[in-house]
């Protein structure tokens, strides 16, 4: 992975030292720096389907460029800077942990526009961004709460950080509102991305009689498993119907596209301003797969609570909501804000497993 | 209890096969640390050949001889040229990281069979007995049937001698009129076929796909295991269950009552690689009597 930064950063050199300033100035560059391979199938391959989107809307006016599996450690920064150096004018940095590197060279290349997902530092230059998947998981809950035999829903979690634990709980109330005797099974792998364990973890569940899989990791392994043992599952990040025609019931996808072809339209328009991006299905951001092999009533509920989430009708975090230990966590008759969203560090009743803290 | 021995039978296996073919290379002298990526390599041109021309057969043979040219490379660089081995198989692992991703590029997202399970009809479906241990695809029996054969290879045949007296005194062993370079160039072989079988194995049963660097230190995990096992097969196929059974166990200790934080499970194997390290290491003779005494170090033929 070092070997292929430093080529990346090479070539990023290379670029530099033929791009004619004419061709820099005519074309608006824009660069992204990504945290895993675009081959992920996942979270970084999403990313990168933004990126085409905007070479796709854009034409010649633009020109992209991307570093992949750059680690979230001092090679960051250095590949950040290499991209504001090399005349980019619009760069994108795709991971949390690149939050403080990005906020560093922002400070020192005031006249770049830079956009971090996921984090919370901003600049006049340094825009943050973000999506509301816990919509998409109150969708899938609610699928869940209607389609399962066995009332348990097995979970394949990556890492206990808010984000994550958000969504265990909005597909937890989701599905619980719909089932009252719906639990969630929670596994815990330590890892955005690792097929072999997230198969283990998704035969774990069902072996402890989860008919309904759920994952916030990255590969298409627990939807396989799912096709394999009969049961159903939803896909993450992308829609891994493919892995599993039979056993997916949608997927939760991550759509930049919209977001970037905005920001990038921003720049050339030179009406970019540093602000707070935090978009769900309303906008287009976050997407769910066709909804397959289900009844037409379950179909019908999932578009309805999918649309209720978007026009605002329905917030998922909708009191009263106490944690698994009995405590009030959300009165009756509020919603979360988001401030309690972004720090969420509780399970809701009904979800089992352990929460490290 | 019956879907956790089925998931440690499976998840043993890619360790079992990468672990033998390192521990035969080591048995000869030669440190090849980039299992890892040979691993790789092997899991993206298995499943390449697997997805172009539907043979899973084809995939493994493709998947073993991706592995087994890599440590021909390896041969090239370490044991011709003599560069540092442990350095070579390092730069083995990030090229083969590399490379693997870019021949996979296209096969991301694409979906093949997974490789056939096999049974005996009556047998394998009636009994938990059955399910556990006949149900199985063809790879994971191979993998014990290779350790049955390294055993009988290393202990009881001529060329396993050689190849342990190449391990421990190359000089010796010239002088003797054995072929250093030759011998351990083919063992070298071998280690890097058996680590392309391994990721074979994950890229065409455990999970059916091509996703990049999907081996997550699989092959670390290997080369841990052939220092665990003291450089013997019959301990390497019970650490490989082991390992399988330690990691298996993050995801089932918890329904089971096991309440341990997960990511003490996460790095449960590596633990029990030093315990065992230690333990063993106590025992002066248990470990001398099968480390290879040249291990690692070049062999220059003197004339």
């Amino acid at each position: 992975m070092i070997r292929r930064t430093f080529l990346a950063l090479g070539a990023l050199a290379l670029a530099g030292l033929a791009a004619q300033p004419a061709a820099a100035q005519d074309k608006l560059k824009v660069g992204f720096v990504y945290v895993g391979p675009i081959g992920d199938f996942g979270w970084t391959y999403q990313h990168d389907q933004g990126r085409l989107a905007i070479e796709q809307e854009f034409g010649d006016k633009v020109e992209t460029t991307y570093v992949e599996s750059v680690s979230e450690g001092p090679d960051a920064e250095r590949v950040i800077r290499q991209l504001a150096a090399s005349g980019h004018g619009l760069i994108f940095t795709t991971s949390f942990g690149f939050m403080d590197p990005t906020l560093k060279v922002a400070e020192q290349f005031p006249e770049v526009k830079f956009e971090h997902a996921t984090g919370f530092k901003r600049a006049p230059n340094l825009s943050t961004y973000s999506a509301r998947f816990y919509e998409g998981r109150h969708v899938i809950g609610t699928i869940a709460g209607h389609m399962t035999k066995t009332n348990k829903i097995g979970y394949i979690a990556s890492v206990p950080i808010p984000e994550v634990v958000r969504g265990i709980n909005a597909a937890t109330l989701a599905a619980r509102a719909v089932n009252p005797d719906v639990t969630t099974q929670v596994i815990w792998v330590n890892s955005w991305y690792d097929p072999g364990k997230e198969a283990d973890a998704a035969k774990a569940l069902i072996a402890q009689g989860a008919d309904m899989l759920m994952q916030h990791t990255d590969s298409p392994a627990p939807v396989q498993v799912a096709a394999e043992a009969g049961i159903h599952a939803f896909g993450q990040a992308s829609d891994m119907a493919k892995f599993g025609p039979k056993a997916q019931l949608t997927a939760i996808i991550d759509q930049w596209s919209p977001y970037y072809i905005e920001r990038t339209r921003a720049v050339l328009d030179g009406t970019w301003k540093s602000e707070d991006s935090w978009k769900g299905l309303a906008a287009g951001e976050v997407v769910m797969a066709p909804y397959a092999n289900m009844p037409d009533e379950v179909v019908a509920a999932a578009k309805a609570a999918e649309e209720a989430v978007a026009s605002g009708a329905v917030h998922p975090f909708t009191g009263p909501i106490k944690d698994r230990d009995g405590t009030e966590r959300i009165p009756a008759g509020t919603v979360a804000d988001d401030g309690m969203l972004l720090g969420m560090n509780w399970f809701v009743e009904g979800v089992e497993g352990d929460l490290p803290q | 209890m019956e879907a956790f021995l089925i998931s440690v039978l499976i998840a043993a296996t890619p360790f079992l096969l990468a672990g033998l073919g390192e521990l035969v290379a080591e048995r000869s002298g030669v440190l090849n640390l980039g299992v890892e990526g040979m691993m790789l390599v092997g899991a993206v041109a298995a499943f390449a050949v697997t997805y172009t021309t539907g043979s899973a057969a084809a995939g493994m043979l493709a998947g073993a001889g991706a592995g087994a040219a890599l440590a021909g490379l390896f041969a090239i660089v370490a044991l011709g040229l003599l560069a540092n081995q442990a350095a070579t198989g390092l730069a083995l692992t990030i090229f083969g990281v590399g490379a693997s991703g870019l021949i996979g590029q296209g096969f991301v997202g694409q979906t093949i069979k997974p490789l056939q399970k096999l049974g005996i009809p009556g047998l394998t479906d009636t009994t938990a007995l059955g399910r556990i241990l006949l149900g199985h695809d063809v790879m994971v029996y191979l993998a014990l049937a290779l350790a049955l054969a390294v055993g009988w290879f290393l202990n009881a045949t001529r060329a396993g001698l050689m190849l342990r007296a190449i391990g421990d005194n190359p000089e010796g062993a010239h002088a003797l009129g054995f072929h250093v370079v030759r011998v351990r160039t083919l063992a070298t072989l071998f280690g890097g076929f058996c680590a392309g079988l391994g990721g074979a194995y994950l890229s065409l049963a455990y999970t059916p796909m091509w996703g990049e660097n999907m081996t997550a230190g699989r092959g670390w995990i290997a080369l841990a295991l052939v220092v665990f096992a003291t450089w013997r097969p019959g301990r390497l196929v019970a650490g490989a269950y082991l390992f399988a059974t330690v990691t298996q166990l993050q995801f089932y200790g918890q329904d089971w009552g096991i309440r341990l934080p997960s990511q003490f499970l996460a790095m449960a194997p590596y633990l029990a690689t030093i315990a065992a390290l230690v333990i063993i290491s106590r025992d002066v003779n248990l470990t001398k009597a099968n480390a290879p005494a040249a291990i690692g170090r070049p062999f220059r033929a003197e004339r």
